[in-house]
């Protein structure tokens, strides 16, 4: 079942983090590739001609590609082991619906926070917060979103805390003094080699965002 | 499981409403319709869907299930023996997913808006990236008489409600759809043979009426 696998991914990026991240849960072995996106290798664009972008899963030479949809194939393929959507309809219905209130919100606020000043930025700061504290209130006593193990908002979720340090020195702010239920939660799972190894250094990450403001030309 | 309580909370031009529509219709659920208005949204719209507060709103049991892809997906999960709209193998899943994922990006994301939304260059521009997304949608179905095969599929579902849109589009846009993309009208048309399709989506002249309201409304020329 296992086939060959690869993945087609940017070490910053949260999208490629999930699909590492779900494919850590259940143990599969799989090539990671690197990709510079300032110069696409033919692979990458053979696979996936539509969006041009990472991630891409490239299973037994047929790609998957969207990261909440590689999330759900790889689940559905090896269902055996660390199942992280729920088997009930309402129950993963009620999953998917977090994991694309995430999709709209966080990386979207979260990109304002680092690219942005001034009234946009603080716009963007606060309704990042509203979102987090929204998320918290999902999570509620639960020690993840998936229960009592990782399941897939907790997958969704997690790789933008690798960003968390960026957006706050960037927008000068604490998301651990706003929401210090979802930096626990964070905490939780990041004791999880799944998650700690799929999650890079935020201070490498902290870089490479100071490395695209200079590129764009961003105060 | 069957006979249960099925409320939708809907705005008869949404195309996302009338996903569900179809998708209830194909499995032959008996459900109410409420219609809301969009300016004065009603107390039960605001508590089950407090986080977004938009239609459509699935309500099965007194329980809500939010966002029209979820909703295609949970009726399909819920109601699995009559019409199955997903594919069983996860990798055909994972296309037609991809496929739904990308409507919803492109097709009825805020580019595709501008296609009646706006004049001039922005509009030309907008109006090419639209019909190439659609070509790109006529590869997907190929031959095939439906995105799902012999059958209506997530994809198509997904889609067809677009259809009631593109009167208003080709009007405001002055372009013809049929002309640039004749493989994708022959599967609308092939689509509305269906009644679960047909009764599902209002008339074109309806949309475009409702679309010249709106440009009103909001000083768009």
């Amino acid at each position: 079942m296992a086939g060959e696998l690869v993945l087609l991914d940017f070490w910053p990026s949260p999208f490629g983090m999930r699909s590492r991240i779900a494919l850590a849960e259940k143990g599969i072995p799989y090539e990671y590739r690197e990709e510079d996106l300032r110069n696409k290798s033919d692979l990458l664009l053979q696979m996936n001609p539509v969006h041009k972008k990472i991630p891409v899963l490239i299973h037994n030479g047929k790609p998957v590609c969207e990261s909440v949809i590689q999330v759900q194939y790889i689940d559905e393929v090896w269902h055996d082991k660390a199942p992280l959507i729920p088997s009930d309809p309402y129950q993963r219905a009620v999953a998917r619906f977090w994991v694309d209130f995430i999709d709209k919100k966080i990386y979207e606020l979260g990109s304002k926070i680092w690219k942005t000043k001034g009234e946009e930025q603080a716009n963007a700061k606060k309704e990042f917060i509203e979102c987090l504290k929204l998320l918290e209130g999902e999570l509620g006593d639960k020690t993840y979103f998936g229960g009592e193990s990782l399941g897939y908002v907790d997958v969704a979720l997690v790789p933008f805390y690798s960003w968390f340090y960026a957006y706050e020195k960037c927008g000068d702010f604490s998301i651990e003094a706003e929401c210090p239920k979802m930096i626990a939660w964070v905490k939780r799972c990041m004791q999880k080699e799944s998650v700690a190894k799929s999650l890079p250094d935020q201070e490498k990450v902290y870089e490479f965002i100071l490395q695209l403001k200079k590129i764009f030309g961003i105060e | 499981m069957a006979d249960e309580d099925v409320v939708l909370l809907d705005f008869w031009p949404s195309p996302f409403g009338m996903r569900v529509r179809i998708a209830l219709a194909e499995k032959e659920i008996k459900y109410e319709y409420k219609e809301e208005d969009l300016r004065n949204k009603s107390d039960l719209l605001l508590k089950m869907n407090p986080i977004h507060k938009k239609i459509p709103v699935l309500i099965h049991n007194g329980k809500p299930v939010c966002e029209s892809l979820v909703q295609v997906q949970y009726i399909d999960e819920i109601w699995p023996h009559k019409s199955p709209l997903l594919p069983t193998d996860p990798y055909q899943r994972a296309i037609a997913r991809f496929w739904g994922d990308f409507v919803d990006k492109k097709i009825y994301g805020l580019e595709s808006r501008k296609v009646w939304s706006t004049k001039g260059e922005e509009q030309e521009a907008a109006k090419k990236e639209f019909i190439e997304c659609l070509k790109l949608l006529e590869g997907e179905l190929g031959n095939k008489a439906y995105f799902g095969g012999e059958n209506l599929g997530y994809v198509d579902v997904v889609l067809v409600p677009f259809y009631s849109w593109f009167y208003a589009y080709e009007k405001c846009g002055n372009f013809s759809i049929e002309t640039e993309c004749p493989k994708l009208i022959a599967w609308a048309k092939r689509c509305m043979e269906k009644d679960s399709v047909s009764k599902s989506l209002p008339d074109q002249d309806k949309i475009y009426d409702f679309a010249l309201h709106v440009k009103k409304v909001f000083g768009i020329e």
